[in-house]
């Protein structure tokens, strides 16, 4: 194939392209023979990953306060701006329930990180994280926001905060609006030559 | 009927070949294009890159958008398994390491690589001679040359010539121009010291002479979610597929094989298998019998094939089989470069394989170790996936922030959404791959205690780096470090200390262990004549890693390819002389 003929049959992939294959077998366990009449198959899952995604989606981790207070947190660490949305628009929120149920070592740390925040504004504010008013709730993440500067006694809320930080940056940066924020122009078929004149002339390559 | 009997099937065909890899690929390959009639046993399912694959997904697309729980390169790589499989342990002794990839479907583990395709060169298959370090290959490069060329020819490999000596030639492709941030890595190499090359790897990045049934790269630069328009070499989808194809060779899946057959005059017969999916007992007879199961996984099987006329394992009269496993070793650096924050966005996913990389390039006279490495580099504007800015948060305290202030790293809100976009593409990682030399000592054997879910005894790994290694991972650590200050990076690892063993990666971290059943011209030290045949069974061939008797510094798909090809074509000369029957 030359290189349009490739673009041509990229397209037709979809429905399966003319040269190759028809689907043949749907249960993937199977020892079966395969020979040249029924080539083609499945969806490229093993079945255990199917079960494993529907199994986590039945499952639900945070509570309704959690999940409020998350919603509150990953809009603090990527607010809306001129250029894109928040975290919240981009459904940072339920990606992070997702990635605790995936990711189970995430479960305990996050769980008990919101509860160390809760009642150290209990204890400054009387009022949970979530019900503190916005420079209450500024005034505690400039505790933790900044691990070379936080004091020692604040320590367990900066490891909450990188995680959740890590978590919101992964959740919003994977979303359509955070690809289309950070600028990435690839994954579609395109053709290589070298990196742009201008860049060479700016860098002085 | 019997609740529990062996299913034996009577068809008889003219070869069974255990493994769809590289190996059994390519075996399977050229012998159902010669007419034979060929059966292809493969122990997890199908899997054809055209249905199958992953390519131009979006991170959205996976609702983990990409974490590797499940596949350890990411929820988009090809691959299926990984270093842990439900039901099917490994073990190890003497507290020591060894990490098992398995990639148990169509293609082996040819769904999980880099593409970057290899020649090893003269000195690699005479070690002894350089510097006594290793054992000798009983073939020499020249021996391997013409199939090196016919590979290239078959499968295609882009690169450039050079003429050096230990890293021969190919009959190349274009290779892709360098990224942005690859031409820093090149001003950096310069400076100290490095050669670096255009890379050489198994991608059409033009469209292969007198083949019309593959693409051409479209440059997204996701081989490693294996190719739909088959433009990168994966074992299914330029060498399997083809030869199911011919009409000539019939694939099982999801037959995990147990042993190989012998008959009372110690010839195999055959293999039996267990199916995954009834978990039911199959054998099934061929004229001869190929295993490329990967070089532990065929290490395995003939282990376990004992009979009175092979009491230590088929093939096994030497006890070499699983001796000599080695892997390459691996460590790795990264940084980022300051120069290039708030850099322009273009698409430059390229290709999936190595845009230039570094063939060793030192004398080892004056170095304390043997051999050496090369080195791949990466970076770029690449597609955001799980773990996407995780850096961010601690590169911004490094360097002055747009008012030209250095501010406290960390932060939240604005500034900090500013500074994901300020460090997107700054950020380039090397990784040397290099050669470990092949000990006795360092083996696989059937673990005594321990079988799997099919009942199938299993590995036990004994492997330990020696100073050799160690000393080589060091040097790469202080190389890596050179070259980041040179290129102007600042680094965001810092270089190992030998309580962590300078980075060395833990043998088979690297996924290229071979050495397991070693060819030899002496019967007592190896498994395998040079033609891949057994000493003690001459209708047995092994065709993947196992055969290896010294890696080099370069990965061994490129060299199992035409090693494998070199054996069918032995095959159909040695069965028109009728010496395999």
């Amino acid at each position: 194939m030359n290189r349009r003929d490739t673009l041509k049959a990229l397209g037709l992939t979809a429905i399966g392209s003319t040269a190759l294959l028809k689907a043949c077998t749907t249960d993937k366990k199977t020892s079966q023979k395969i020979g040249k009449s029924d080539l083609g198959a499945t969806s490229g899952r093993e079945d255990f990953e199917i079960e494993r995604i529907n199994e986590l989606n039945d499952e639900k981790f945070f509570d309704k306060h959690e999940m409020a207070t998350i919603t509150i947190l990953v809009d603090i660490i990527i607010p809306k701006d001129d250029i894109s949305g928040s975290a919240t628009d981009a459904g940072v929120p339920d990606f992070i329930e997702f990635m605790v149920k995936d990711i189970p070592e995430h479960k305990l740390p996050m769980r008990g990180g919101l509860k160390w925040l809760d009642v150290q504004c209990l204890n400054r504010f009387n009022e949970t994280f979530k019900d503190c008013d916005s420079k209450h709730q500024i005034e505690l993440i400039d505790e933790i926001a900044y691990p070379n500067r936080a004091k020692p006694e604040m320590a367990q809320g900066v490891a909450f905060f990188n995680r959740l930080r890590g978590l919101t940056a992964s959740g919003f940066y994977t979303s359509k609006i955070g690809v289309e924020d950070i600028g990435y122009k690839g994954n579609t078929p395109n053709r290589w030559d070298g990196v742009p004149e201008d860049e060479i002339i700016k860098y002085k390559l | 009927m019997k609740e529990f009997q062996i299913k034996k099937s009577t068809k008889k065909y003219d070869a069974v070949i255990v493994g769809s890899g590289a190996g059994g690929g390519m075996a399977g390959y050229v012998l159902a294009n010669a007419g034979l009639n060929v059966l292809m046993l493969e122990a997890g399912p199908f899997f054809d890159p055209i249905v199958d694959s992953h390519q131009l997904k979006w991170p959205w697309e996976s609702p983990r958008r990409g974490a590797s729980t499940v596949r350890p390169f990411g929820d988009f790589d090809a691959a299926y398994g990984g270093w842990e499989i439900e039901g099917e342990p490994y073990t190890k002794t003497d507290k020591t390491e060894f990490e098992w990839f398995r990639s148990r479907m169509l293609g082996g583990r040819t769904n999980h690589w880099g593409r970057i395709s290899l020649r090893m060169g003269p000195l690699d298959f005479k070690g002894k001679s350089y510097d006594g370090q290793t054992d000798d290959w009983p073939i020499s490069y020249d021996d391997v040359k013409p199939f090196y060329d016919k590979v290239d020819r078959l499968i295609g490999i882009y690169g450039t010539k050079e003429g050096m000596e230990n890293e021969p030639d190919g009959i190349f492709l274009t290779p892709p121009k360098p990224r942005l941030s690859e031409l820093f890595i090149m001003e950096g190499a310069k400076k100290a010291g490095v050669k670096v090359l255009p890379g050489r790897g198994s991608v059409l990045t033009e469209k292969l002479p007198g083949n019309n049934d593959r693409g051409v790269c479209f440059n997204c630069g996701q081989c490693s979610r294996s190719c739909k328009v088959y433009a990168d070499f994966s074992a299914s989808s330029c060498l399997v597929i083809p030869a199911i194809r011919t009409g000539n060779l019939e694939v099982i899946s999801n037959a995990m094989v147990r042993e190989v057959i012998t008959d009372k005059g110690g010839k195999a017969t055959g293999v039996s298998y267990v199916s995954r999916g009834d978990l039911q007992e199959y054998q099934v007879q061929g004229s001869i019998v190929i295993l490329a199961a990967s070089a532990c996984e065929s290490a395995r099987i003939l282990l376990n094939s004992k009979s009175n006329n092979h009491p230590a394992g088929l093939g096994n009269s030497s006890g070499i089989i699983g001796k000599y496993l080695h892997d390459s070793t691996g460590v790795s650096m990264s940084g980022f470069l300051p120069q290039l924050m708030d850099r322009k966005r273009y698409n430059e996913d390229g290709v999936g394989s190595v845009h230039i990389y570094s063939p060793w390039w030192l004398d080892n006279k004056k170095l304390d170790f043997p051999r050496g490495y090369h080195i791949e580099y990466g970076g770029g504007l690449r597609m955001p996936s799980y773990g996407f800015g995780g850096s961010t948060p601690m590169l911004n305290g490094l360097v002055p922030d747009r008012q030209g202030n250095l501010k406290e790293a960390g932060g939240y809100g604005a500034s900090l959404k500013d500074d994901y976009r300020r460090f997107y593409g700054t950020e380039i990682g090397m990784a040397g791959r290099g050669m470990a030399i092949a000990r006795e000592d360092n083996y696989c054997e059937i673990d005594p205690n321990v079988v799997d879910k099919f009942g199938i005894p299993v590995l036990r790994f004994h492997y330990k780096w020696s100073d050799a290694e160690l000393k080589q991972a060091k040097h790469m650590q202080e190389t890596f470090t050179e070259m980041l200050d040179a290129m102007g990076a600042i680094a965001t690892s810092k270089p190992k200390g030998p309580e962590q063993d300078y980075g060395l990666l833990k043998p088979g971290e690297i996924i290229h262990e071979v050495g397991t059943v070693r060819m030899g011209d002496d019967p007592k030290t190896s498994a395998l004549n040079k033609w891949n045949q057994a000493h003690d069974c001459k209708n047995l061939f092994v065709v993947d890693g196992a055969p290896f008797v010294q890696q080099g510094d370069k990965n061994p798909t490129w060299t199992i390819l035409a090693l494998s090809m070199r054996t069918a074509e032995y095959i159909l000369e040695e069965r028109k002389k009728q010496n395999l029957s």
